[in-house]
């Protein structure tokens, strides 16, 4: 292999980040998190047993179902929440009438809810402590001026920084896994791998149920589509958060930058579905898993390949930005 | 010199808004010289030397580096350089091996072998695995000395390299660099504030004063130059001026006060210039050779601009 290649330049990255521990950093704080999130279960799954005498989730399925029928039964409520008990109700009778537990107990079910309630917040968070200063803390460090005035094109600097980035954004999600696993299945036992689940709910907005494409996946399967979806996630806010390192060359303002981004997304997205617009904020698609899932996304319209369309599109946005502002701009 | 020049600028010209900070330089250093690079605070030094070394475009102009145009052949450009622009900005918290290693990697066939070689040329083989964030400024100067001969460049760019050195840490660097010039017959471009450092450690020079090349020589002929100040004490200086600017001999004379003329001329007219002030009656207390610095046409040149 010849210098300077690709290779080498991701080696030089991996050295950077890898003796910064963020890597690490990240997974001792999913420890604590996971370990957290399974003693709450832990207790949940007591306490039931203690108030029911058994563990049956036919019983519990049913209980919850009665629950949504008494809700929708009181006046009062509000239109949207109601398609969302309708809907929620109808999804859970479906499991209920094909007898497939929606929540099998194992270390697998974990894994699925903590990506399924980690893909808008959490991981994007942690790519963020990772990868944040990625570019800014060359600013910041004044090494730029070192990295920049060796025989390297600028661009390719940049697109090793960025494939770092989905370096990291793999390992990050294999780091979810494992800890998740290896930590939730102490108390919630290790299998559940193959246990069925049901996909292809069709949801629109206007809360219409559809169980024309419903089908069943085992559990490893759908696993893997919705790691896959939060790598997509992942990968694109380490692109915006690379594209604001690159803008702003100072590494707080960036994070904080990064931050407003992702809980305005948390935030419009409750606030509901009148600004029809808003879907086309990035930030707005980051709930991928929610397809899967098939609950009512938060605007009408909005479906798969709508979102992924939307988060290449301004993915790619931010790296010509990014790219076009690293390799033309004088560095001071 | 019928040598290549290694690095040459032509008509260089950088606009910062609508500030012109650097004004149409040119200059060339050729192998084997070390190139004095004098300016005071905010003279351009620096931007110049970040437009050698590719991270800033110049607003017009060309820059060849072993002739390669900086802009358009910036890898090939770049391989034959190495520099510290400022400070010597490595990874603080990586070791001083560690930082090496990444820039081999930046470079064509730099090998563990080649990098403990620069490792021990510049003697630092003891504290080379301790990361850098520990090292003193003295240690982390030789470490980006290090890493800017690597890749065994045909130019070094060291921007004020005694900045924060003591005497001995000084001395040690020029002897340094004079070796290395011997040794390996690259050029040397040398930035500084200070005049007696460049005069000790420079076979040219090019001075430097808001964004201009006010001159460019060898340091002997800038030294020779300057050899020839006389100061005259005369009983009117006023009558004794208006003879020196009628003499051919005289290049330049200054009124300083009542009684007391600068002059640049031709010491050896000194006594055909006494013999005129008596004839017109005015007398000659004292002639006085005026052994000129280099610090001397500094000021003259930039026109009394601080310098240290
Ligand atoms: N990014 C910038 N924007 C505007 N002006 C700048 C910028 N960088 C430098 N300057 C100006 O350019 C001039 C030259 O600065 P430069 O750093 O090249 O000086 P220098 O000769 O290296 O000085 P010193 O001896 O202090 O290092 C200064 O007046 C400075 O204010
Ligand atoms: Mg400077």
């Amino acid at each position: 292999m010849s210098n300077p290649n690709m290779i080498g330049l991701i080696h030089n990255e991996v050295m950077k980040i890898a003796s910064k521990k963020r890597l690490a950093v990240v997974i001792v704080i999913l420890v604590i998190l996971v370990s957290m999130f399974t003693y709450a279960q832990y207790r949940e799954i007591q306490e039931k047993i203690e108030k029911q005498g058994t563990l049956d989730w036919r019983v519990e399925l049913q209980q919850e179902i009665v629950d949504r029928q008494n809700r929708l039964a009181s006046s009062g409520i509000q239109d949207e929440f109601r398609q969302f008990l309708e809907f929620d109700l109808k999804q859970k009778q479906y499991y209920l009438d094909n007898d497939i537990n929606p929540n099998y107990p194992g270390a697998p079910t974990f894994i699925r809810i903590f990506f399924s309630q980690g893909i808008t917040l959490v991981l994007p968070l942690f790519i963020i402590i990772i990868m944040a200063d990625i570019v800014s803390g060359e600013y910041n460090d004044g090494t730029i001026k070192t990295l920049l005035s060796r025989p390297v094109k600028r661009w390719k600097i940049l697109m090793a920084k960025w494939l770092t980035v989905l370096l990291y954004t793999s390992m990050l999600m294999a780091a979810t896994v494992i800890v998740c696993y290896g930590v939730s299945g102490i108390v919630l036992g290790y299998d559940g791998w193959t246990a069925p689940i049901l996909t292809g709910f069709q949801a629109s907005a206007s809360g219409e149920f559809s169980t024309e494409y419903i089908h069943t996946l085992p559990m490893w399967e759908y696993l893997l589509m919705s790691v896959g979806l939060a790598w997509v996630v992942t990968a694109v806010v380490g692109t915006i958060s690379i594209m604001i390192s690159v803008l702003v060359k100072n590494t707080a303002t960036g994070i904080g930058a990064m931050m407003a981004v992702l809980i305005a997304g948390t935030l419009l997205s409750s606030i509901g579905s009148s600004w029809t617009s808003s879907k086309y904020l990035v930030n707005l698609n980051f709930d991928l898993i929610n397809y899967l899932e098939g609950q009512a996304p938060p605007i009408e319209g909005m479906s798969l390949p709508f979102s992924l369309t939307i988060l290449g599109i301004w993915a790619a946005a931010c790296l010509a930005v990014a790219f076009w502002n690293f390799t033309q701009k004088d560095m001071y | 010199m019928s040598l290549k020049p290694t690095v040459q600028l032509k008509n260089v010209t950088k606009i910062i808004g609508k500030k012109t900070i650097i004004d149409n330089i040119s200059f060339e250093i050729y192998p084997g010289e070390v190139f004095g690079f004098l300016g005071p605070n905010g003279a351009g030094k620096t931007t110049t030397i970040r437009m050698l070394v590719g991270l800033i475009k110049p607003t017009s102009g060309k820059i060849n580096i072993c002739g390669f145009d900086v802009r358009k052949q910036f890898v090939q450009a770049m391989q034959r350089l190495g520099s510290i622009v400022e400070n010597p900005e490595l990874y603080k918290y990586l070791s001083g091996r560690e930082n090496l290693q990444i820039f081999a990697r930046m470079l064509p066939d730099v090998d563990e072998e080649r990098i403990q070689e620069v490792i021990d040329l510049v003697d630092l083989t003891a504290r080379i695995d301790d990361q850098v964030r520990t090292y003193s400024l003295g240690m982390r100067q030789r470490l980006g000395i290090a890493q800017a001969l690597l890749g065994r460049p045909d130019v070094l760019i060291l921007d004020e390299p005694t900045n924060g050195l003591d005497p001995m840490g000084i001395k040690a660097l020029r002897t340094f660099i004079r070796k290395l010039v011997d040794d390996t017959g690259l050029s040397v471009l040398v930035s500084s504030h200070i005049l007696s450092e460049i005069e000790l450690l420079a076979d040219r020079v090019a001075i430097m004063s808001h964004g201009k090349i006010v001159k460019v020589g060898s340091v002997s002929d800038l030294v020779g130059a300057l050899s020839s100040g006389v100061d005259w004490r005369v009983s009117d200086s006023f009558r004794a001026l208006a003879i020196f600017k009628e003499s051919p001999y005289v290049q330049a004379a200054e009124l300083y006060d009542d009684h007391t003329i600068h002059t640049l001329m031709d010491e050896g007219r000194t006594s055909i210039l006494n013999e005129a002030l008596m004839k017109a009656g005015i007398e000659v207390w004292t002639i006085e050779r005026k052994v000129q610095t280099l610090e001397d046409l500094f000021i003259s040149l930039t026109g009394g601009d601080h310098i240290v």
